[in-house]
């Protein structure tokens, strides 16, 4: 892997406040890469030391080879950025946006009518910036971060207080932004979103790192309980889900069982124990833990603490 | 190429600004009005000749509105530069290849477009309105004046960086502004000015504009305002260089 992005060991400070504390890692070409955690975690000054808006105290960065400091306008002709709580100017209209962005860059503009027509904002190219929805503005954001064909686009809470409708449209785009061969880096406080969206995360809390990888593996790494719930009217099955191996609670109420252990083996053992006996069954689920179940184990509280 | 950014940000920022419905009412078609109606009122009750022969109307007032014109692009320059803080508007632009000086010369430059503009209107509705007729160097006026407001546009990127949030823009940027008039020498020479206010005017950008504007009117020439331009250029200077370290982006 190609790594796009590499931060080593920066450190930011707010007068005393340590916003980012000895943050490394790296983001590899072609991923979308999310940075986890809750308001206040340091993703923000993070990714604006990265995009070149904010100079760290201490540690380096390298952004397509570039400095983000000392080359910033460089790095900034090859890179697209979606800042959080921005906004435009409340008059401009959303076709004039996208041309005055179009002319800041050196090299070719993407074609602007085209990137509102795939945004689905083609019909509102004349609508006046503070007339549009809340995801017709991200939307509109997300052309603006495209429309110099960046190499990588920085995405920083993008889909914070979108509806659910809107943000899965959103989420549809990040992974159409994939696709087209670039980098994302991202920012969430959204389990859902870095889960269902990123190829690697980075939990982040206090300025700090936690832990970085694909959220599967986190989820493998640190929650490694698994939890099966079936309804049986069988009296003899309590014993018998007891002896399955690696099996540490059953707990049962009326005719509903929960079944929790460890490691990826325990729906098949529970499975082949209900088929070996016979035991009929009237509901089946597993309840797999995610990064939600990842973030509270790693920092003994639920993200939105 | 940063060229075509800066011609594109500016031509949008006036679009922008002539969508404001009362933010052109007021930067244009208020100046015009107290230019057009305090001539007529002071104009009335006057004789021809003794009008002619009213320094106020013939000078002191176009000087007036034209220095209100100045003012007001000035406030409204605060005003907007304190909103796109805010508004995260000015961060956003900062993440481009956009230099920051440009985007800041695309709203003077927008500024002085419309106070040309503005000057332009004013003498047009002179011309038909106004009692005395206008014989003033339009051009070398249209001069003074952008280069008055030009330096008076760095004060107000001082007051923009000191102002905490876009609420207070307009009236700390007024309780400033406004009160420079006052002792400016456009109602009072300067001369007669009780002494703490004259030291006070001397040190008044708007006093050296007034002065400027005043003699260009009247056809001085441009060689006997050499120290007001200056005066005006070192203003400039010295409230660029403070605002280059004080100024906030967000």
């Amino acid at each position: 892997m190609n790594p796009i992005i590499q931060v080593s060991g920066i450190r930011k400070t707010y007068g005393r406040t340590v916003a980012v504390d000895e943050i490394s890692f790296e983001v590899n070409d072609g991923e979308i890469f999310g940075l986890i955690g809750p308001n206040g975690a340091g993703k923000t000054t993070t990714m604006e030391c990265i995009e070149g808006l904010r100079t760290p105290d201490r540690g380096t960065i390298s952004v397509l080879g570039l400095d983000p400091f000392s080359a910033v306008y460089k790095l900034q002709e090859r890179i697209g950025v979606q800042l959080q709580q921005a906004q435009l100017q409340k008059r401009i209209k959303v076709w004039e946006a996208v041309d005055l962005w179009a002319s800041l860059y050196r090299k070719n503009a993407a074609d602007g009518e085209r990137l509102l027509e795939q945004l689905g904002l083609i019909d509102k190219r004349n609508a006046w910036f503070m007339t549009l929805s809340g995801g017709q503005k991200q939307r509109l954001f997300i052309a603006l971060a495209l429309i110099n064909n960046p190499e990588v686009v920085f995405l920083d809470e993008l889909t914070t207080g979108l509806d659910p409708q809107s943000r899965r449209a959103i989420w549809d785009l990040v992974r159409s932004i994939r696709e087209r061969g670039k980098t994302v880096f991202l920012t969430t406080h959204l389990m859902e979103e870095a889960e269902r969206l990123c190829d690697r995360v980075a939990i982040i809390e206090h300025g700090r790192i936690i832990d970085i990888d694909r959220p599967e593996n986190l989820v493998k790494r640190h929650c490694p309980e698994r939890a099966v719930v079936l309804g049986t009217d069988d009296r003899t099955a309590e014993e018998l889900f007891r002896a399955i191996p690696r099996v540490e609670t059953v707990i049962r109420s009326d005719s509903q069982f929960t079944i929790r252990g460890q490691g990826d083996d325990l729906v098949t053992e529970v499975i082949h124990c209900l088929s070996e006996n016979r035991i009929r069954v009237t509901d089946f689920r597993t309840i797999l833990p995610n990064l939600e179940d990842v973030f509270i184990k790693l920092t003994g509280h639920s993200i939105r603490d | 190429m940063m060229l075509r950014g800066l011609l594109k940000l500016t031509w949008i920022e006036l679009k922008i600004f002539l969508r404001e419905p009362l933010g052109a009412f007021g930067t244009i078609v208020i100046p015009v009005l107290v230019f057009v109606v305090a001539g007529r009122l002071l104009g009335r009750g006057l004789a021809p000749s003794a009008l002619a022969a009213s320094s106020f109307v013939s000078v002191g007032l176009p000087v007036l509105a034209s220095i209100l014109i100045s003012v007001t692009a000035v406030l409204s320059l605060v005003t907007i530069i304190s909103i796109y803080r805010e508004g995260g508007i000015l961060k956003r632009l900062r993440a481009t290849p956009l230099r920051p000086q440009t985007i800041l010369t695309a709203h003077v430059l927008a500024k002085l477009l419309l106070t040309a503009a503005t000057l332009a209107l004013m003498v047009l509705a002179g011309k038909r309105y106004y009692p005395v007729g206008v014989h003033a160097p339009l051009f070398s006026f249209t001069v003074a004046l952008l280069i008055s407001t030009w330096s008076i546009l760095s004060i107000g990127f001082l007051i923009a960086s000191i102002v905490p949030t876009a609420r207070f823009a307009q009236p700390i940027g007024a309780f400033i502004l406004y009160p420079m008039i006052g002792v400016s020498g456009l109602f009072v020479p300067v001369e007669s000015l009780p002494p703490a206010l004259h030291a006070l005017s001397r040190i008044v950008p708007l006093t050296y504009s007034v002065s400027l504007l005043e003699g260009i009117w009247k056809g001085d020439t441009w060689l006997a305002h050499v120290g007001d331009v200056a005066a005006l250029v070192v203003v400039f200077v010295i409230c660029t260089a403070l605002s280059a370290k004080v100024f906030r982006w967000e």
